[in-house]
């Protein structure tokens, strides 16, 4: 008996948008859309893909969503996998209307996982990955004890987004790429695994050498390769761990410009279906809601990568007589320009060459800092808003943190270091980091940070937290 | 064709696993509530409240760490509305509590939640290991009462028993689902226009989402013809929203038990220590009666004299006139004797003062008093409220004159602050109830 869903037709709708979709250059993954209650919506939308492992910090993004639901104060109209075919989500509750936008919008996304660059290396059969991953963490609640693998997932989850092989490195290392030619499913930690059976020579090695060579900002990945005092079972979670952030980090780096695309996308398309006068009214609704200035602590990745966008096109299609004489740009090229920009930036690459004094000033964007109790604007100068907005997306907003010694006092404590840039750490949840580090390494723990512009040494030795100014 | 539409088969009603881990989540939740126990206990909106309504105590979900910046430092970049200029003000922080750091729940966009507890939870949480010290089998015989606890709420019930409050909500949580009104989110907001809960930012540059869930926010509808659900006359409530109150059966074992409960009324007991003393009985209280069915509780409010009062008097009396405390254990003494034989009760009397009694003499007529209360009861509770500021007062207290009562069953303690409360309940109920 087929459920009711608020679409009677969702397969002409989606026939439509396709075809309008190709029709105008967009090249997307093969798509699945399924239609699902709310529910499901937001459950994968918390967990970030369908099958992932529990955890209660995906219970708990689950209840926030779903509570901004029930209360009417938010809705996930779309969610889309990065696979090959994409999975795409829509809400029984969609309406043929809120579908075209949704699916218009898919689209864009899947298109831009299929050619940016950053995704170029990604697992396009994550779901399943994520689904056998699941089990086997499963099987260890199972065989260890629900509180033995969650006290392990979240020491593992606390530094899940310390994995960057190098800082800003556009492709990030998957040890799943050289197994993708094979199809091998389930094994991109084969690597890792070996290395823990490689460990008696790597011991000798290890005296002679210092660990690391060179300061690792692969935090997870240092840990499954040299602590000691794991079982197989928690070097494989940190593994899982590792690997499906990797999975994720692209999607991190260009939430913007993915945004924005998928935007400018779904408004031309809607445009180019022909809607009748009032739907094409409810549409424009929909449209301004989803595309509309941010708040003024934070910038609405929709707003700003659709107006950069759209910038864009309009400077390529009319480039200045002397962007023509000096640089050679024939008028014309916007729609040609954009796909190339889809094709080759980051958010902070994107914002780094197209954030203009312009846009700067339509937006009304402005840093901003403290002062005592109050959060005020500190600056309107462009220069200044687009480079702390493109610093701020350095490292996705968050520290960089090396291992600089895996034998700090040769008693293999071990000794990390924040590379101070500017903005100090929140202690308080370093130091229950620290504590999730300790847990992972068993050995003395040790963070090197400024504080008031002094060195201090955070550590923590399985007992308690302490602070020695350097 | 490169583009597959499915509708989903499945039947999702059984997967459960969000609600798994969010319940796996509310637990750990609610272990750490426990570490806010102090806190709520003194929570003043709680103590004033009428006790029959659901209290909102703001948690924080559970905290995630990580190695992050701090975000009192780190500053960022926003958007404005128009022209914005340097010096505009933002947003702002709660003032910064001298000798506090900034609390987590002071930064922009900390996620709380608003968890619903009963006040009757609450206390169960706050109480889950205390009990009425030495509780001993007492009385004719063991009666075991089958105790129906209106504490169940469900889709089907009987009229008398509808749950107004949750029928409604649970209609406007309909509606707005079908019907998709709402606050406008402008997707990045810090926080949203409706009282209740500060929430987390859903969008930031490198967030940690990492899925490519687009959280679109809800456009406000603007027809002047479109129902709001402001107004409540507006609300079509369906038979499936209707919720009950219903019981839930649990068997008890009954103890002749009594506490009697004393508070100078005295004009020496000012705010801070009326508070306190409201404070620590509303608690009690609570935790009687979702503990033990059967308990009774006498009401004795004094100054120079004593009086039995019934409970709404006792909470809500005002207070004037000098302090005899003699007054209030010997009306005690008197209830107990006559209602109460020590043969067939547990008795448990405890008494909140300033300490400040008339003098030396009626000091010493209450420590004769006391002792022979001791006699008859399982614990005298004895709690002097002195605020910080006045302890040097305190050799003439009642406390002092105490200090010649040695005995198990006889419990003093100091109550300096607000957070002295809880440590003060966990005091007298020390001992977990000794079953038959």
């Amino acid at each position: 008996m087929p459920r009711q869903i608020a679409d009677p037709n969702p397969d002409r709708t989606m026939q439509a948008v396709w075809d309008v979709a190709r029709s105008f250059g967009l090249d997307p993954f093969p798509t699945h859309f399924e239609i699902v209650p709310a529910a499901m919506v937001y459950e994968f939308g918390a967990y970030g893909i369908p099958g992932r492992f529990s955890h209660w910090t995906h219970g708990k993004a689950f209840y926030h969503m779903k509570t901004m639901y029930d209360y009417g104060l938010s809705k996930i109209y779309e969610l889309v996998i990065n696979a090959n075919p994409s999975q795409a989500f829509l809400l029984d509750t969609n309406d043929a209307l809120e579908n075209k936008m949704v699916m218009a919008h898919v689209l864009g996304h899947t298109d831009f996982f299929k050619n940016n660059l950053y995704f170029a290396d990604t697992n396009r059969k994550m779901p399943e990955s994520v689904s056998v991953n699941a089990d086997r963490i499963a099987r260890y609640e199972f065989e260890h004890g629900l509180l033995a693998v969650e006290r392990f997932l979240d020491a593992a989850l606390s530094l899940k987004e310390h994995i960057a092989r190098q800082p800003d490195n556009a492709v990030s290392r998957n040890p799943a790429a050289k197994d993708e030619e094979s199809g091998a499913v389930g094994t991109p930690y084969e690597d890792v695994l070996s290395i823990g059976v490689a460990r008696p020579e790597a011991k000798a090695e290890d005296r002679v050498k210092k660990i690391p060579e060179r300061p690792e900002h692969d935090l997870l990945y240092f840990l499954i390769a040299y602590a000691r005092d794991l079982e197989d079972w928690q070097r494989d979670i940190l593994a899982v761990v590792r690997e499906e952030m990797i999975y994720f980090l692209p999607q991190m780096r260009t939430k913007i410009i993915n945004e924005g695309w998928a935007s400018y996308w779904h408004y031309r398309i809607m445009d180019a279906l022909d809607l009748p006068a009032d739907e094409y009214a409810s549409f424009s609704r929909m449209h301004s809601g989803v595309v509309s200035p941010g708040g003024r602590m934070h910038i609405n990745p929709y707003y700003v990568g659709f107006k950069v966008l759209e910038d864009i096109e309009r400077r390529w299609d009319n480039p200045t007589d002397e962007e023509q004489q000096q640089l050679g740009r024939v008028p014309g090229q916007g729609r040609a320009k954009l796909f190339e920009v889809r094709e080759t930036e980051s958010d902070q690459t994107l914002l780094r060459k197209y954030l203009t004094e312009e846009l700067v000033r339509d937006l009304d964007l402005y840093t901003y800092k403290l002062v005592d109790d109050e959060w005020q604007v500190a600056d309107t100068n462009w220069r200044t808003v687009r480079d702390t907005l493109v610093a701020g997306l350095d490292n996705f907003g968050l520290p960089v943190i090396v291992v600089a010694d895996g034998d700090y006092r040769n008693n293999r404590e071990l000794y990390l270091e924040h590379r101070y840039e500017g903005t100090e750490l929140d202690i308080r949840y370093a130091e229950k980091t620290l504590q999730h580090v300790f847990f992972i390494w068993n050995r003395t723990v040790h963070l090197e940070t400024l504080i008031d512009g002094k060195k201090v040494r955070l550590t923590y030795d399985g007992k308690r937290n302490s602070k020695t100014v350097v | 064709m490169s583009t597959t539409m499915s509708i989903s088969e499945n039947d999702w009603s059984l997967h459960r696993k969000g609600p798994k881990d969010q319940a796996r989540h509310q637990e750990k939740v609610r272990e750490a509530i426990k570490g806010q126990l102090g806190e709520i206990i003194s929570n003043e909106s709680i103590i004033t409240s009428d006790g029959t309504k659901i209290v909102k105590v703001p948690v924080r979900s559970l905290e995630e760490y990580s190695f992050r910046y701090d975000p009192f430092k780190k500053g960022g970049v926003g958007q404005g509305s128009g022209d914005s200029k340097p010096g505009d003000v933002i947003g702002q922080v709660p003032q910064q509590q001298p000798g506090r750091g900034r609390t987590a729940g002071d930064q922009p966009g900390i996620d709380y939640y608003e968890t619903e507890f009963s006040i009757d939870e609450l206390a169960e949480m706050i109480f889950a290991d205390l009990g009425l010290p030495n509780l001993k089998q007492k009385g004719q015989q063991e009666v075991v009462s089958e105790r129906l606890r209106f504490d169940d709420v469900r889709p089907v019930g009987i009229l008398p028993n509808l749950d107004k409050k949750r029928s409604i909500l649970q209609a406007m949580k309909r509606q707005a689902m079908t019907r998709g009104t709402s606050m406008h989110d402008p997707g990045s907001a810090g926080v949203l226009p409706v009282p209740g809960p500060a929430v987390r930012q859903l969008h930031r540059p490198g967030s940690d989402e990492p899925g490519s869930a687009g959280i679109l926010p809800v456009p406000e509808i603007l027809d002047e013809d479109e129902e709001h659900l402001e107004h409540p006359s507006a609300l079509h409530i369906k038979k499936d929203d209707l919720r009950y109150r219903t019981w839930n059966v649990t068997h008890e074992l009954q103890h002749n038990a009594v506490v009697i409960a004393m508070r100078d009324v005295s004009g020496s007991m000012g705010e801070f220590e009326k508070y306190i003393t409201r404070a620590f009985y509303f608690w009690m209280v609570r935790f009687l009666r979702t503990k033990y069915s059967s308990v009774q509780i006498a009401f004795i409010t004094h100054h120079t004299e004593a009086k039995e009062v019934d409970e709404q008097t006792f909470f809500s009396l005002g207070e004037s006139g000098g302090t005899r405390v003699s007054s209030a254990y010997k009306l005690c003494l008197d209830i107990i004797d006559h209602r109460y034989p020590a043969d067939r009760w547990n008795i448990y009397p405890f008494h909140f003062s300033d300490g400040d009694n008339w003098g030396d003499d009626d000091n010493a007529i209450c420590v004769k008093l006391v002792k022979q209360l001791l006699q008859r009861c399982n614990l005298f509770g004895y709690g002097e409220i002195k605020e910080e500021a006045y302890s040097r007062w305190a050799s003439s207290s009642l406390m002092s004159a105490f200090a010649d009562i040695i005995s198990p069953e006889f419990v003093a303690i100091t109550i300096k602050s607000k957070e002295d409360v809880y440590p003060a309940l966990r005091k007298f109920f020390a001992k977990p109830a000794v079953p038959a």
